[in-house]
């Protein structure tokens, strides 16, 4: 899976999490999940679970605290994907 | 001078109608919202009819986001969201996506328990150590002021938000407690109001403790029987009601449709003494919470056109009424009507005290007592009571100024509260 292909699958994952739509269309590497897209903290908990189960792969509690970007995200779970 | 508190709005769902125009005509026209449950047969309850409201996928996104409804599993929630969302519109208050909250209104909504059916799907993966996938709403679904939680966000409450719980009577309380409020000068409106899950995990309880109606399985509208000689146990019920309660300065300056007065209430508990235990009612106390709610309402007993009873069709009917009797020194032709919502909708727990005082205000705003049903046979005992011309059996259109409500929960407690046709 490239970067791009991942990104997408990303997307579809936070869409229903994020409250401004504009942020969500413009989505680039740099958009912040809390203060661009609006998403409510808590619901990174549930983020978290359905990339897991999107990805088949366990995000950690330590890599869950850092993944607040798209960049990050995107990181986290090359990085995990690669280990498989 | 005390301050005058109305009642500026409503909203219900019951088990035998969603919204207040369905319900307005179901009690009208006696229409039962009990029907056979064929989850609780397969668990092998001995009750197995029930008072559920129904609710369509539509209506729950008229009132949920997507997201909110993604492992969404608390009926208690769902109602009680649903009857404030619409009391609160009925009152014409608008619901804005402001900065700022609304400082002088709050919400003081009762359940019983909350989120029921969540707290049991959690706990089979808490078991099964999968806690951390457990997701982000369990706290907000199963604690048990989720409903005031979810109300308070999608109105912007910026007044207390809170959940009073104090079992049968909670409903009844809640708007007790909101009037209080409102004559404290705190808030110039709370919604009030009370709700109570559905299922098989919310009333195998009281099937345990065999109360619960088990000879009408095949015929569920026949099963609640309130005051009737063939009662054998309540059927159990759920649901939501909601009402604005609001200060009456208020209410004129908005222009709001004004549905009834609140006079005034009393809550009181037996203490579990004398005749009082945790499940059956300190008639002293019974008689006293009525007598005290009559004096601060300011009213004397012959007043009361009407009352709107507890009354769930145990064998403690003939009991409540004997305290009615007491407490009002009425009784004969001399009692003012009586009716139990019960017989059309079960016993809604928690919500029975908001769905029935809707249903109690509705009466007074449209000028009809409704008629009770499967009473046909009046227990002898309430009949050497009061006249039976005292409990119609069919809808009455006679406009009552004054009709009592009163609640009665385990733990021994009560509430009772008096509403009076609106007058400048």
């Amino acid at each position: 899976m490239n970067k791009q292909e991942l990104i997408l699958k990303l997307k579809a994952i936070i869409k229903p999490y994020t409250t401004n739509t504009e942020a969500f269309d413009n989505l680039t590497e740099e958009t912040d999940f809390i203060n661009d897209l609006n998403i409510n903290s808590a619901n990174l908990v549930d983020i978290v679970l359905d990339i897991e189960e999107t990805f088949d792969v366990v995000i950690d509690n330590v890599d869950m605290e850092r993944m607040l970007d798209v960049k990050t995200a995107v990181a986290i779970i090359e990085t995990k994907l690669a280990a498989k | 001078m005390k301050k005058r508190v109305v009642i500026t709005g409503l909203g219900v769902v019951a088990p035998n109608g969603v919204g207040i125009a369905a319900f307005t005509h179901a009690l009208k026209n006696g229409i039962s919202g009990i029907r056979h449950d064929a989850q609780l047969q397969e668990l092998q309850f001995s009750c197995q009819i029930a008072g559920q409201p129904q609710i369509s996928e539509e209506l729950k996104a008229q009132y949920f986001t997507e997201l909110e409804l993604r492992g969404f599993n608390s009926t208690g929630i769902l109602y009680g969201v649903i009857a404030g969302m619409e009391a609160w519109k009925n009152a014409g208050l608008p619901i804005e996506k402001n900065e700022e909250p609304d400082w002088d209104s709050g919400t003081i909504f009762g359940s019983g328990t909350s989120g029921i059916d969540k707290f049991r799907e959690s706990i089979y993966k808490i078991d099964d150590l999968q806690t951390r996938r457990l997701g982000s709403t369990v706290v907000a679904q199963t604690m048990n002021s989720g409903v005031s939680a979810y109300l308070g966000g999608k109105l912007g409450l910026g007044n207390q938000v809170t959940t009073n719980s104090s079992a049968c009577s909670t409903g009844t309380e809640a708007i007790i407690l909101a009037y209080d409020r409102i004559q404290s000068g705190q808030a110039k409106r709370v919604l009030a109001g009370s709700t109570g899950d559905s299922g098989p995990y919310i009333w195998a309880g009281f099937d345990a403790l065999r109360v619960c109606s088990s000879k009408y399985n095949d015929n569920p509208e026949d099963g609640s029987r309130p005051m009737s000689a063939s009662a054998a146990g309540f059927v159990p019920g759920s649901g939501a009601g909601a009402l604005v309660v609001e200060e009456l300065d208020s209410a004129l300056e908005r222009g709001a449709t004004i549905y009834a007065e609140i006079l005034g209430g009393h809550v009181n508990s037996g203490g579990q003494r004398g005749s009082g235990s945790m499940t059956a009612p300190n008639s002293t106390a019974v008689q006293k919470c009525i007598t005290n709610a009559l004096h601060n309402a300011g009213i004397s007993a012959n007043e009361v056109d009407a009352i709107n009873g507890h009354l769930t069709a145990t064998t403690k009917d003939s009991l409540e009424i004997e305290n009615w009797t007491k407490a009002l020194g009425r009784k004969g032709t001399d009692f003012p009507y009586i009716n139990s919502l019960k017989s059309l909708t079960g016993h809604c727990l928690s919500a029975a005290g908001s769905i029935e005082s809707v249903a109690t205000v509705l009466q007074l705003h449209e000028g009809f007592i409704f008629g009770n049903t499967n009473c046909a046979d009046l227990h002898p005992e309430i009949t050497s009571l009061i006249d039976a011309s005292k409990i119609p059996l069919q809808t009455l259109e006679k406009s009552a100024a004054i009709i009592a409500k009163a609640s009665f929960g385990f733990g021994d407690v009560n509430a009772c509260l008096l509403f009076k046709k609106f007058q400048k």
